[in-house]
């Protein structure tokens, strides 16, 4: 898999491309933990457009992600999983720790 | 119910099979003409139980997987991933959402993705000779549909 970082005025976007599981998931863990530690963003976005697959792996990444955010206060949403990675958020329920948004959300 | 074709994979518990082997197992189930969805919820399935083996099965060493497939009539596809791994102690445990031994690495997820993505999950395990994970799963055939 592969993982591209954009920061602007406190927003990370963070793109991850490719299949996420197992064997990925702990190089997704160290990437973005050390873009959080980099910039410190008030949000993060991690969008999924480019992710092909996913299972629950990633949801432990994310839940990671999360904690790690909110101990230096900031918050997370998910944007754009293609349909097979959108099946497996909505199985975990992980929307109701991290909002999903189908669509990228224009920020202002 | 008549199989209409087989196969049998055996390969080491390294995470790198983990993309090999549910790659695998959608070009088999490929054969029955699924949806793109069928086709993710397949690969979905495999890829949680071959993880399970290589993360809960053989913590510390490096073990046998095997994964058989069989394409039966009526578009059944059945799917068996087995190990002689650890075991586990206590399945009914496991088997609840968000329970892992697997530390944060893990989501407790696996088995709840399974069961939701396949049309039955059958667990059987013995503590210290392994796990065997039986998933059965009907594909629409959409020849009959039209």
């Amino acid at each position: 898999m592969k993982i591209d970082t954009e920061y602007s005025a406190g927003r990370l976007r963070v793109l991850l491309y490719g299949e996420l599981d197992h064997h990925g998931a702990r190089y997704a863990v160290e990437s973005i933990g050390e873009a959080i530690d980099n910039y410190l963003p008030r949000d993060l976005v991690l969008d999924l457009s480019g992710l092909s697959f996913m299972d629950s792996s990633g949801i432990a990444v994310i839940v990671r992600t999360n904690r790690r955010l909110q101990l230096c206060g900031g918050r997370m949403r998910i944007e754009c999983p293609q349909a097979q990675p959108l099946k497996v958020l909505d199985a975990s329920g992980i929307d109701r720790l991290v909002p999903v948004r189908v669509q990228r959300e224009v920020t202002t | 119910m008549k199989i209409i074709n087989q196969i049998k994979l055996e390969f080491p518990s390294l995470s790198a099979n983990e993309g090999f082997a549910r790659s695998a197992a959608a070009c088999f189930a490929a054969q029955l003409d699924p949806t793109l969805e069928e086709i993710g919820d397949i690969k979905t399935a495999v890829s949680e139980a071959v993880t399970n083996c290589i993360v809960h099965a053989y913590p510390d060493t490096i073990g046998k997987i095997v994964l058989r497939m069989k394409l039966c009539e009526g578009g059944l596809l059945e799917i068996n991933v087995r190990d002689w791994g650890c075991g586990i102690g206590d399945l009914e445990q496991a088997m609840q959402p968000m329970y892992t031994t697997g530390g944060e690495e893990r989501s407790g997820m696996g088995f709840t993705i399974m069961e939701s993505f396949m049309d039955t999950l059958k667990v059987r395990s013995d503590r210290g000779k392994g796990t065997n994970v039986s998933m059965k799963r009907y594909i629409k055939q959409r020849k009959q549909l039209r």
